[in-house]
């Protein structure tokens, strides 16, 4: 990669740079640095960094040159005459600004704090990333097919040769069963260890405790995807859903909704832990002073002042399990269905996403296109409940401090 | 208890006399209900707790086998008719003779083999003990003839793999019924089998090639390694080092030392805590999108997937880097000002390099994190088939790869049972990796954290 290697001529110049700017600094001063405005590390720092910035910004430049124009610059010769012209041209004249009243700290300072807020706003350039990266290819998307159909068809039933049924039903109600079951498991049990591990543990229990729990929110997803598909899978399916005749499918909304509720017990026990530590103590010794038992307090005094943030860690573990994909994708199926039978194969969006967007893709046809439109329906649920969230916990927060 | 203050007054339906001795009905009932609720708190852990043990005890019970693999060792005489037909030794010449040629050497020493140590099994054809050697064999001794010719005409011993069903016998994943219904193999490859193990030419011991090997195809899982996928990991972790860490230290020291209070912060700030619970796999679709199918990016390459985690772990490290530089005291910070430190100076002099330990222990969890997750290289085509090992880097950041989660996603999707002992077997690989790195950070955590 040329890219590679003008970065490294780059840092070449600007240790070059530095070593200059000092030297010159030294020199005009004749090595006297109280006459210096700015000590001479600050020079050389100074030509330094004006010299690989300029380098680096140019070589953005001419790459977003060539993305927008299309000029074929085969051999990069375009790219690393204007990189290293414009690294030469800053090392140049700021190592000619140098003088006994050049206030090179300063203007260090500044270059540094651009690089710093330049860090800082990634963080908004992947949000738009993000956006705009999904919004033109679902427009592109709703050109080829009716957005009605698609938020309302019931039938998921891509075809290679087009002609597709593309409703979102079908993964929508798999994606809500299987977070349903889910949350069905991670809330109580969640709820109940953090109960106990704040109002009853001692320091030991909960010192073990509450680690281990939270070893299971450390696991990679890939490690409960497989669990669900060699070990529970089996199981539900040979002793529940055979005997039961309820199906015979290994990957079901049970399989995937019980292993995804494993996985979210720590988000909601962790979560609900520093909440319920979070109450006030002279609430609890209100209520015991009026004579409640402690599992009283909890219920009527600790819970109901919980209550909110509470409902903030079921949102955060809501957008968690829908937006989570590879138990789903080897716990759950691949079949669209719209059915009530938790021992059934069913599908959930992300699922879809990546069977869609995996393999032969071609980005012209409505069957490759529709993973965006998933996938912006997805970003803007789980977009919706962590703001939801966010907002409930740190009204909480306030309320109490 | 509260009834005793009052004994006058009895609490209506209640008609025994109370006493602090003698509990009432209610008394007991609420004591009960009390006893019950702890019980569910503690129940509830103890689910927590069952489910990481028996999740750890599937894997590791269907995974460790992975790390064991049954070879047939055996004496093949490297016939010169066949490896060198014009008889010269020239290197040329013997790599004319491609892998299909050295198949029938290996089975006719197969046959050899088990006619000699099992006598005869009823039913066994010669074309089931070839079956009996793994598919790679033919490749493993082409690879040794060609680099050493002079050993043409003599016979050596080699060890080559079993097939995966023969393998799957001593493991136990293959039983006598079973292989009356299985086409791949049959009883009297199992019985053949055995009576070469008793003789001591088929052995178990460890399978360095699981670590090292590249992935194999369908035909031969005995053969698949995670050498591709490690590597690829490995760079990708790198990728995530060099940018992650940098770009995240820098927003970080801005939004808590310099940012003004202004709604341009505030987006930021609401912006970075919402990126963190973004699902993994949009960040997929951005990669997909961005690096591919607008910059062009070669698919597959670690380079895209450590691009895509380094945004998906920004978020992570950002906060948990600013929380290391809120808890240095502010009193340091007031010291370094007031002898005349620029704003810049204290941040860099002293400020950072106090919040350092914290800040590398984030790094630390935020890698560890991406190590695991798998979503989003399934999108950036990180699914592909790659036998070939990528280069050194840089340019082998570009070369197509794999990476841990996606080959265990990838065997998972493979219909021979026996890929599922192997994306087990690499769960555990991926499982210590990430022990290694938590130890790590507890260890920087513990050493050099300060309270203040």
């Amino acid at each position: 990669m040329p890219g590679i290697l003008l970065i490294l001529i780059l840092c070449a110049i600007a240790a070059a740079g530095y070593v200059m700017g000092r030297r010159k600094a030294a020199t005009i001063s004749g090595d006297d640095n109280r006459v210096l405005h700015s000590n001479k590390p600050f020079h050389g720092a100074n030509v330094a960094l004006a010299a690989f910035l300029s380098g680096v910004v140019a070589l953005v430049a001419s790459g977003v040159i060539r993305g927008v124009t299309g000029i074929a610059d085969s051999a990069n010769i375009m790219t690393t005459v204007l990189t290293l012209g414009a690294a030469a041209a800053a090392f140049y004249v700021t190592l000619g600004r140098i003088t006994l009243d050049y206030r090179a700290r300063n203007v260090t300072e500044q270059l540094v704090k651009g690089i710093l807020i330049a860090a800082a706003s990634v963080a908004i350039l992947t949000t738009i990333g993000i956006v705009l990266s999904m919004v033109f290819e679902t427009i592109n998307f709703f050109n080829q097919y009716p957005m009605l159909d698609f938020f309302f068809g019931t039938n998921w039933t891509p075809r290679f040769q087009g002609d597709s049924d593309l409703g979102m039903l079908p993964l929508l109600w798999g994606t809500l069963y299987v977070s349903f079951i889910a949350l069905m498991v991670a809330v109580p049990i969640g709820l109940f260890a953090a109960i106990y591990l704040a109002e009853y543990a001692g320091p030991r229990v909960r010192g073990i405790a509450k680690p281990l729990l939270e070893v299971l929110a450390g696991i990679p997803t890939i490690v409960y995807g497989l669990f669900a598909l060699i070990t529970v899978g089996p199981i539900l399916r040979d002793y529940f859903a055979q005997p039961m005749g309820l199906g015979d499918s290994g990957s079901s909304v049970m399989t995937a909704g019980l292993v995804m509720g494993v996985m979210l017990i720590p988000f909601v026990s962790s979560l609900s832990d520093d909440i319920i530590n979070a109450v006030p103590q002279a609430m609890r010794d209100g209520s015991y002073g009026i004579g409640a038992t402690k599992s009283e307090t909890v219920k009527q005094v600790v819970l109901p002042a919980a209550l909110p943030g509470i409902v903030g860690a079921i949102l955060l573990a809501a957008s968690r399990a829908i937006g989570e994909t590879m138990i789903v994708v080897l716990g759950a199926g691949a079949a669209a269905r719209l059915s009530l039978n938790p021992f059934e194969a069913m599908t959930t969006v992300t699922v879809k996403i990546v069977s869609q967007l995996t393999g032969d893709t071609d980005f012209a046809s409505p069957e490759t296109l529709v993973a965006f439109a998933l996938g912006i329906t997805l970003f803007v649920i789980t977009l919706g409940l962590n703001v939801l969230a966010l907002y409930i916990v740190r009204k909480y927060r306030e309320q109490y401090e | 208890m509260t009834d005793a203050t009052a004994p006058s007054a009895p609490v209506s339906g209640d008609a025994e006399p109370s006493s602090l001795f003698t509990q009432t009905n209610r008394t007991k009932r609420r004591n009960a209900a009390e006893k019950r609720f702890k019980a569910y708190g503690l129940g509830a852990i103890g689910i927590g707790i069952l489910s990481l043990v028996v999740l750890l005890v599937s894997i590791l019970g269907n995974g460790l086998p992975a790390f064991k693999q049954t070879y047939v060792v055996m004496d093949v005489t490297l016939d010169e008719s066949v490896l060198d037909p014009n008889g010269n030794r020239n290197p040329e010449d013997i790599a004319k003779v491609l892998t299909f040629g050295y198949t029938p050497i290996i089975r006719g020493a197969a046959q050899n083999l088990v006619r000699e140590m099992g006598g005869e099994v009823e039913g066994l054809t010669d074309g089931m003990i070839g079956d009996m050697i793994s598919k790679e064999a033919a490749g493993q001794l082409r690879r040794f003839v060609l680099a050493n010719p002079d050993l043409i005409g003599t016979t050596q011993e080699f060890k080559f793999l079993a097939n995966g069903r023969i393998d799957g016998f001593f493991k136990g994943r293959v039983t006598m019924e079973s292989a009356q219904i299985d086409s791949n193999v049959s009883p009297e490859q199992l019985v053949a089998a055995e009576r070469l193990a008793e003789a001591g030419h088929l052995t178990t011991s460890f399978n360095l090639g699981f670590l090292t090997a590249p992935d194999a195809s369908d035909q031969r899982p005995e053969a698949a390694g995670l050498g591709v996928a490690i590597i690829g990991s490995v760079y990708m972790m790198l990728v995530v080092l060099a940018l992650a860490l940098p770009i995240g230290v820098a927003a970080s020291i801005y939004l808590e030392e310099f940012a003004p209070k202004n709604w341009i912060t505030d987006i930021i700030e609401v912006n970075i805590s919402n990126l963190a619970a973004v699902p993994s796999i949009v960040f997929g679709i951005l990669g997909l999108a961005i690096f591919i199918n607008y910059a062009h990016l070669p698919q597959s390459a670690p380079i895209v997937g450590g691009l895509v985690l380094t945004l998906m772990t920004l978020p992570t490290i950002i906060i948990s880097t600013r929380a290391s530089l809120k808890s240095v005291p502010p009193s340091i910070k007031d010291a370094a000002l007031g002898v005349g430190a620029s704003k810049m100076q204290t941040v860099f002099h002293h400020v950072l390099p106090l919040a350092m330990p914290g800040i590398l222990t984030g790094a630390i969890i935020g890698l560890a994190q991406a190590l695991g997750e798998t979503a989003p290289l399934l999108l950036i085509g990180m699914v592909a088939f790659v036998r070939d090992y990528p280069g050194a880097p840089p340019e082998g950041l570009f070369d197509p790869s794999t990476a841990l989660p996606v080959q265990v996603y990838n065997w998972t999707q493979r219909s021979d049972p026996a890929f599922f002992e192997r994306a087990s077997g690499a769960i555990i690989v991926l499982l210590v990796l990430l022990v290694l790195m938590n130890l790590v950070a507890i260890i920087l955590r513990r050493r050099f954290e300060r309270r203040w």
